[in-house]
This record gives C-alpha cells, structure tokens and sequence, in this order.
C-alpha cells in the first residue's frame, strides 16, 4: 500500500486497454504493431499493468533491429547492488513511450563490479550502448557511522566517490556507453535531527553531503544523473521506499514506484538521442487566461495578481516565458479570430508572455490538428518535436488520435495544476544547456531587449536602484474598477482604515469631483507586480482645503521598497491639484493591520488624536517634504 | 471483515492482470506452485497489487509468513478496506 508516483500528464487506462494488450501479442511486429504499442503504453500505468506491457513487447518485438522504428536501440544495462528486476519493465515501457526499443539486463545480485571488470561474461554478450549504476544508499554509504570526525566522513566520500568514477570510466571505456547514475535516496534514519550534518558518523547526512558531491564529479565526468532523490521530494518517500520489501526482496525502490523510475531514466535516453520536445504549444482561453476572451474582452479575462485564479494562469505564463528563456520555442493555437486572441497580448496589462514570445501566432476556427501541422511547417519543426497545451479535453482527445507523436499532458480541472504536468511530464528533458539551445531562442526572438542584469547590490537603497521600480497611476475608472474593487475588499494587512467599497461606490466616487481614486501598479527588472496600491482621498466636508484620507491599501509583495513615500508623494500632488492643503489620515485598527499603526507617523503626518481603535493624523502639505525614493513615477491618463 | 468472496474477486483480477490469463482457479489453497511463473517477483507483485486494492500493509513476519493465497486473504478480511 503506497500513494504511487503517478504518471499524471498521461491520461488513465482506457477500459479496452487489456482487450487491445491481449490482440497486440498475437501480432506480429509490424509498424502498425509498434505503433500501437506505444499508444498502450501512453497512459497512466501502474506496475502490474507496466509488467504486463513490456512483457508483450519483448515476445512481439524480438529483433535486434526493427526497420520500422526510426531511432537508436538501446541495450541498457542496469548494474547493482541490490535487487532490480522489477525495475526492468518500466525502463522498457518508458522507452516505448519515447519510441525507443529499450532491452535492459542487470547484473546477478550484488555482482555490479564483477561484471564490469571480468573478461568476457554477460556484458561482454550484451554489448550496452547505456550503463546505469542503480546503487541502493545503504550501499554507498557503507562504513559512515564509523567516521569519527568530518575530516574522516569526507575522506569516505572521496574514496567512494574515487571508486565510482574508475567504474564509470570502465564502463564508457570498454564499450562506449553512456553513463548515468542514479543518486542516492535518503532513506536512512537520523540519528539527531534537522542538525543531522553535525554528526560525522551519520550516514543520513553522509548521504546528503554525497548528493551534493556526486553532482560535481557527474558535470565534470559527462555522467547524466537520475536524481531520484528530487524525485523522493518531491513524491515523498514513502512513495518510492517501502521497508517491508527491503528487508523481504532487497527492493530498495518499491514496485509501484517502478513505472515513474523508468520514465525517468527512460526520458534521459531519449533527450540523449535529441528526442525530447522542442516547441510548446499553447491554447489560450482558459490555458493561458480564464474564460473566453471574445466573451470577456481583453481586461475581462481572469489573469494577474489579485486572485489565486489568475495568479495561477500568471504561473503558466511565466513558467512558458522560463521554458523560452532555456531553449524551448512557444506558439499559440487558438480557436479564435486572431484580432481578438492578440488583442490580450496588446491591452492587457498583466500579460507576462508578450507577442514578441511567441515564434508562431495561429488564432483561426480551423482544427487544431490542421493547425499543429501548420505551425510544425513554418516552423520548420518536425510534428513530433511539439507539445501541445490544451484545457479542452476535446481538443486534446483530436490531437491525441490525429497526431498521435505530438505530445498532449493530460490535464488537471484547475488552472494551478498545468504546470506540473508540464513539468513533471519531462517531455522537455534535458541533459546539458547547449549552444544550440540558447541559439534557438535568438533565432526565434523577435526584438527583445535582454533583461538578464546580474545583481551587484550589497546596500538596500542600491539594491532598491539596481531594481529600476516604475510605479504607474492613474485614476480609477471603467477599465480599471473592478480590479481595484477587488483589491480594496481583499487587502487585510495594508490596509489603514480597512473600509469595504462595493462596486458601485468606488464608481461613484471615482465621478465625484470632491473625491481622488488612484490605482497604481508597480514593475521592476524582474517583472511586473501589477496592480499593488488603491488610495481613496475625499474633501472634508466641514473643514475647507482638507482631504481625509478615507481607503488607502497596498500588496504585501512591495512592502519595504518605499512605495508608500512615492505613493504619498503622488497623493499630496492629486490633492493639491484640487485645492487641498491639509491631510487627515486615520488608522483603524483590526486583527490584521498592525503593521501599519504608525505608518503616518513614519511619513511625517503629526498625531492629532490616539484612541485605543484610532489614530488620527494630520499633515499641513505647505510642510511636505519630498522622500524622493527611487522610482520612478508615471502617470497614465484614461 | 471483507467477505472472502470479495477478495477472491479482487484476486482474480490482479491474477488476470499480472499473469495475463483469466483462467486461474483462485481459491485460499492456491500456491506458487500452481501457476506457471508464479516466482518471487510475481509474488511481490501480486501482494503489492493487493495491498493497494484494499489499502492494508502486510508486515515483515507476514510476508515471511504467506504460505498460499489464504494466508494473504485472511490478512485482508481482518484490515483491509474497501
């Protein structure tokens, strides 16, 4: 019983799975054959279904060579010191996937070292183009808790870590293999807890220490690693580890833990053979925004900071944007007339891809399928190097049958859920960061200035500089009501007087001529926060040239850079403008907004009256000095 | 406790499933030495399957302890669930 690591960008086993399983191994091999095969194994299988897959694979499919399948064999060799047969399926079924006819043989139990040094024997048969050291953690960290000072634990890695590389060596020397390692799980006790790195006989933290290790020496051997320990997690581990079978079969990796192994190492060997995904392909109403863009206009649809939905479309955006900035080509597919698919890209503030992003923009009411070839050809991409990102499950079933070697991840209901089935998926697996790689992005870019400024600030007030903050305003209006609405009734922290103003008030406010709505927004070098400040100012309606500071309200996410002063030093300039002299500001006290009890105080307003509920405060704006922070102020104008 | 039809009819499943073939008679006497390449991996198998079916754990001595498919039933009619 284990939560198993689930293949969840796949879709589930379609209930003729077993039917079509049992008709694939009464074929023959044949292209058609192979080609179901790896519709089979393009689901979310768990062991017993993964054992069965790959067993019908090794008795179809019995050649050495295949001639309808168009990339490398590969004969992998999984040399370890504990059991892992079971782990053999799944290596088969990931290769599969990836359209590779993976065989894969281990070594007989504990004898890896045997193997690779003995004349002839079984790997001397085998001939493997790929080696991987699958050795268990208490295998490595053997004779840890004998160390006695830190001195003598590192000194124990080194020789481990010396012993490792003559092995890889050995292994790429005698048969020119590629190498991978797979790194330790930490699946050892501690003997004192979160400090554990501080007791030199702990082989939990020896284990830890040889994680970080093993990354260097890997870099500089040209060995890939299968880094299960981020996969453990990231899963947990008692997805992966379960001890009963440990200490019953020596299973060091749990069977249901098999399938994810597989596709892990499986998807390196593909990236080896430059089979992984190069271009992402995105829809965009309710991919990249939520809801219909044609329905919601350009400001309507749900994006930006300000609501968990539309920060969760913000992190698609943003992960696409990280995935371009490494090497990875996006375009756009979308059932929509293209005016207004772009019109979101050119009016909407809270955009982070911007049109310049996009290699490839196809926004008409033609089938996706139709399209996808379209955009392989302009591209100049094969079909089977795109990913395609789709809500629809509709959309992404078409794909799936029309294309079938373009990759769809299945995905989750909600929005916050795309990414990780992107990621976790490896359809973009990568092993080195290449020329290349970074070329594509050039050859792709449209006329975008490079925003990567290396950071050199030590002091906060050059750090603030080095970050370059604009701070835009402007007064509410239509465009801008209901994000501000929205703000002034979900902001507890900044919040000085905590007053909730539905809809309707803030636009009557906002005509009122005795009155000042600002909304402001703020972006530095690395990207814009959106909308951060709301600040509702009205004419006193007893005392002459006073403005009482009614709604002022900002994000916690800009706190500390002395938005406040330029916020305030736009405020004293809007009220003046109206024949203001003097400011009242008050504080309200509430559960949530301490921290900003004394904020007049720190921005030169004199307390006039202190209540237990109430500050009162005042500032004469023929006294106002300016604060000059630095940011940059702008205006936009309706 | 799960009626040990319940679980016979679970068995039959998993049995279909790893050795591929719905003809396996299952029955608490049952044992590896019944079925054709029922080995140790199977067995592991087999009893994963069935530990995930009905979200029950066997312990260490248990899995010492299973001599045919009526050991593993009566661990699941006590603490599985369904």
């Amino acid at each position: 019983m284990s939560d198993r690591p689930c293949l969840h960008w796949l879709p589930p086993r379609p209930d003729d799975w077993r039917t079509r399983l049992k008709a694939l191994s009464e074929r023959g091999a044949s292209a058609e054959s192979w080609t179901e095969a790896i519709g089979l194994a393009n689901h979310d299988l768990d062991f017993t279904a993964t054992n069965a897959l790959a067993g019908v694979v090794g008795r179809v499919f019995t050649a050495e060579a295949l001639p309808f399948v168009e990339s490398r064999p590969e004969r992998l060799a999984v040399l370890s010191s504990s059991t892992t047969s079971h782990l053999l399926p799944g290596l088969v079924v990931g290769a599969l996937r990836r359209g590779i006819r993976l065989t894969a043989q281990e070594n007989d139990y504990g004898l890896y070292r045997e193997s690779l040094t003995e004349d002839g024997g079984w790997l001397a048969d085998f001939r493997p183009t790929s080696v991987l050291f699958a050795l268990d953690t208490r295998h490595l960290a053997r004779g840890a808790t004998d160390c006695r000072t830190r001195a003598d634990a590192e000194a124990l890695i080194d020789r481990t870590l010396v012993g490792l590389r003559a092995l890889w060596a050995r292994a790429r020397d005698r048969f020119a293999a590629k190498v991978l390692q797979q790194t330790p799980i930490p699946c050892l006790p501690r003997l004192m807890g979160s400090n554990e790195h501080r007791n030199p006989a702990s082989a939990a933290a020896l284990v830890a220490r040889m994680n970080v290790r093993i990354r260097e020496i890997a870099d500089e051997d040209g060995v890939d690693l299968v880094a299960l320990d981020d996969r453990v997690a990231r899963d947990g581990l008692s997805a992966w580890y379960d001890v009963a079978f440990w200490l019953k079969a020596k299973q060091e990796i749990a069977l249901p833990a098999a399938p994810m192994f597989g596709d892990l190492v499986a998807r390196i060997l593909a990236a080896r053979q430059g089979r992984s995904a190069k271009c992402l392909v995105l829809d965009l109403d309710n991919t990249l925004w939520g809801g219909v863009v044609g329905d919601e206009g350009p400001l309507g649809v749900a994006l930006g900071e300000g609501s968990a939905l539309g920060e969760a479309f913000l992190s698609v955006q943003a992960y696409a944007r990280d995935l371009r900035r490494r090497g990875v080509v996006l375009a756009v597919c979308s059932k929509n007339d293209e005016e207004i698919a772009r019109s979101v890209f050119r009016e909407n503030p809270d955009m982070v891809l911007k049109e310049s992003d996009i290699s490839c923009f196809v926004a008409n009411w033609t089938d996706k399928a139709t399209n996808l070839r379209e955009i392989a050809r302009r591209l100049n991409l094969g079909i089977d190097s795109l990913v395609f990102l789709d809500d629809n499950p509709f959309e992404r079933g078409l794909v799936r049958r029309e294309l079938p070697m373009v990759f769809v991840p299945e995905l989750p209901a909600a929005p916050e859920g795309y990414v990780a089935a992107l990621a976790d998926s490896g359809c973009f697996e990568a092993t080195t960061l290449t020329e290349e790689d970074l070329a594509r992005v050039e050859y792709y870019r449209a006329d975008r200035p490079s925003l990567d400024i290396p950071i050199e600030a030590t002091d906060l007030e050059g750090h603030l500089a080095d970050l370059q903050m604009v701070l835009t305003w402007g007064h509410i209006d239509e465009k801008t009501l209901a994000r501000t609405t929205q703000l002034i009734n979900k902001t507890n922290q900044f919040n000085l007087t905590t007053r909730r103003h539905g809809e309707e008030e803030v636009r009557a406010l906002a005509v009122d001529p005795h009155s000042l709505c600002l909304w402001f927004r703020l972006a530095d070098r690395y990207g814009d926060h959106g909308l951060i400040a709301v600040v509702i100012a009205r004419k006193s309606p007893s005392e002459a040239e006073v403005f009482e500071v009614d709604t002022w309200l900002m994000s916690c996410r800009v706190l500390g850079r002395r938005v406040e002063q330029a916020v305030l030093e736009v405020l004293v300039a809007a009220v003046r403008a109206k024949g203001g002299r003097v400011l009242h500001g008050i504080y309200r006290r509430t559960a949530k907004n301490d921290m900003v009890h004394d904020l007049y105080g720190r921005l030169g307003f004199e307390t006039v009256a202190e209540e237990p509920g109430e500050i009162r405060s005042r500032l004469g704006l023929s006294e106002f000095d300016t604060f000059s922070p630095p940011i940059v102020v702008r205006e936009v104008v309706g | 406790m799960i009626p040990e039809e319940t679980i016979h009819d679970a068995l039959a499943e998993i049995f279909a499933d790893v050795f591929l073939r719905d003809d396996i008679p299952i029955s608490n006497e049952l044992s590896a030495r019944d079925v054709k390449g029922w080995d140790s991996f199977k067995q592991i198998e087999i009893i994963m399957a069935t530990e995930e079916r009905f979200a029950v754990k066997l312990t260490s001595a248990e899995l010492d302890g299973l001599r045919n498919l009526g050991d593993l039933v009566r661990i699941v009619a006590e603490r599985g669930r369904i």
